[in-house]
């Protein structure tokens, strides 16, 4: 096995052998993963990330596959990296998203990796983003991530990523999946894919119409702090708001897929002038020290602990001898 | 690590035209704990190799049905080992003539699955693989 350093050196000049097992270590969360990514950390935060989330079967993978072609067109490098679900009874995946990606196949420019969330509860969105981190060091100018719209954890790589694009389809049903699973708010371009299917005019025109409800809040660069801010009819043009575009492709004919890679293109641009790149990411970096921070915490403290301790006071409080309270404070201060 | 994740490509290279037993066995290595990339049909010896390569994968499963095999396989043991993949285990499935069984073993396939092989002795192979390694 080579060394983290060697593995590094490989990646940057170019081996996409190095890149791809440096993945896997980052991925399994193993001791040279973590030092990979202290080693790789400053060479990070060029990359345009872009998360594609969406019900299943909406077309997904289908879009990724043309969207790739159209940067490659524009002499773009592209990573994509495809999220698909754990079997909660086996904890095993088939990850078939590379399947609709194939034309992509013989291109030095591209680089897919298929990733199972395995058992990263809550932890999902750290994990894959160690693996864009990766790729994002290895240089890529863009770099796709592909999930499916279902679970909050899901949601969170997607808002993680600078750009959001939510894609849906129609025929999912009148009052579509989606607004339901409140997907839409974290949408920043809106694809409506399918778009050769019946249906598709009351598909767009029910998004516009939620859309311009106003029952969206966006967040909002202000003098360097974010703020919820709702964004309705009656909002005042004193934030810069990003208008949310809902656009028609059919991603299997690569058609409209040249304007979603304008928008997200533009959304970039918006993000920079308006100061919002490096609020957003300043946030994220913020949540993610405090999660890693807890977490840490958390486990430094029950490993001090121990489990018999732990029974004990649960015992305890079960008896109603310590409120839950007292007993935190009992173990915080014990370690 | 013992509870490291076995990761295997799932490939049909060639022209012949259904993947239902590439399907059955890529669901029988999901539910026996493997992560299964499944790259589906027409794949060629190089877009195989290329996916085994980005995916890190411990293991590349052919499924071949249209008797191409002895024209497949050198090929892609060949890209394999150009692409220095050569610790990655290749195991073929599909309807292979017992004469072919050992020249194929020659080229490195580690393990050769006929039409009557069960998926319980297939995952054995695959798990007595990645012990291995
Ligand atoms: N008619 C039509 N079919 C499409 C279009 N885009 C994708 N499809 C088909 O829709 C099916 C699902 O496509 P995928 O790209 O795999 O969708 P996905 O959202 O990635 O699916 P999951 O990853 O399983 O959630 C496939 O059979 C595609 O060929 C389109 O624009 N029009
Ligand atoms: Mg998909």
């Amino acid at each position: 096995m080579k060394s983290i350093e060697t593995l590094i050196e490989e990646m940057r000049s170019g081996s996409r052998r190095a890149l791809a097992r440096l993945i896997s270590q980052v991925e399994n969360e193993t001791p040279d993963g973590q030092h990979a990514l202290k080693l790789l950390y400053p060479h990070t935060g060029n990359a345009a990330t872009v998360g594609i989330t969406g019900a299943p079967g909406t077309g997904k993978s289908s879009l990724v596959n043309t969207m790739t072609k159209e940067l490659r067109r524009r002499d773009k490098t592209v990573a994509v990296v495809a999220v698909d679900p754990t079997s909660p009874f086996s904890g095993g995946a088939v990850l078939g998203d590379r399947f609709r990606m194939n034309d992509l196949a013989g291109d030095k420019g591209v680089f897919i990796r298929s990733m199972a969330t395995r058992g990263n509860l809550g932890g999902l969105a750290r994990a894959t983003f160690d693996v864009v981190r990766v790729l994002d060091a290895a240089g890529f100018d863009y770099v796709l991530i592909e999930t499916v719209g279902a679970g909050q954890s899901e949601v969170d790589i997607a808002k993680a990523a600078q750009t959001t694009v939510v894609v849906e389809a129609p025929g999912l049903g009148d009052d579509i999946q989606a607004i339901k699973a409140g997907i839409l708010e974290i949408a920043d371009i809106i694809v409506v894919n399918k778009a050769d299917r019946p249906g598709v005019k009351n598909t767009v025109r029910a998004l516009r119409a939620m859309l311009d409800l106003g029952h969206r809040q966006k967040m909002v660069a202000h003098h360097g702090q974010l703020m919820l801010m709702q964004d309705g009819p009656d909002t005042e043009p004193e934030y810069d708001f990003w208008r949310v575009p809902i656009i028609q492709t059919i991603a299997v004919e690569d058609d409209g897929i040249a304007k979603v890679i304008d928008k997200i293109e533009e959304h970039g641009e918006h993000l920079r002038e308006t100061g919002m790149d490096s609020d957003r990411e300043r946030l994220r970096l913020e949540t993610e020290l405090v999660d890693r921070l807890q977490d840490a915490l958390l486990r430094d403290l029950l490993d001090k602990t121990g489990p018999d301790e732990l029974e004990a006071l649960l015992q305890q409080i079960i008896n109603r001898e310590v409120d839950p309270a007292s007993a935190v404070r009992q173990l915080v201060s014990a370690s | 690590m013992s509870d490291r994740k076995i990761r295997v490509l799932i490939a049909k290279p060639g022209l012949d035209g259904h993947d239902r037993g590439a399907k059955v066995i890529a669901r029988a290595l999901r539910d026996a704990g493997m992560e299964v990339i499944y790259t589906g049909l027409r794949q060629t010896p190089e877009m195989i190799v290329e996916a085994a390569l980005q995916e890190d994968v411990d293991v590349v499963g052919l499924s071949i049905l249209s008797g191409a095999h002895m024209a497949l396989a050198p090929r892609i043991m060949e890209l394999m080992y150009e692409s220095e993949l050569d610790d990655v285990a290749v195991i073929i499935g599909g309807i292979i003539p017992d004469e072919d069984v050992e020249p194929l073993k020659e080229m490195g396939i580690s393990g050769v699955f006929g039409p009557g092989a069960s998926t319980e002795s297939i995952i054995a192979h695959i798990r007595g693989l990645a012990a291995r390694a």
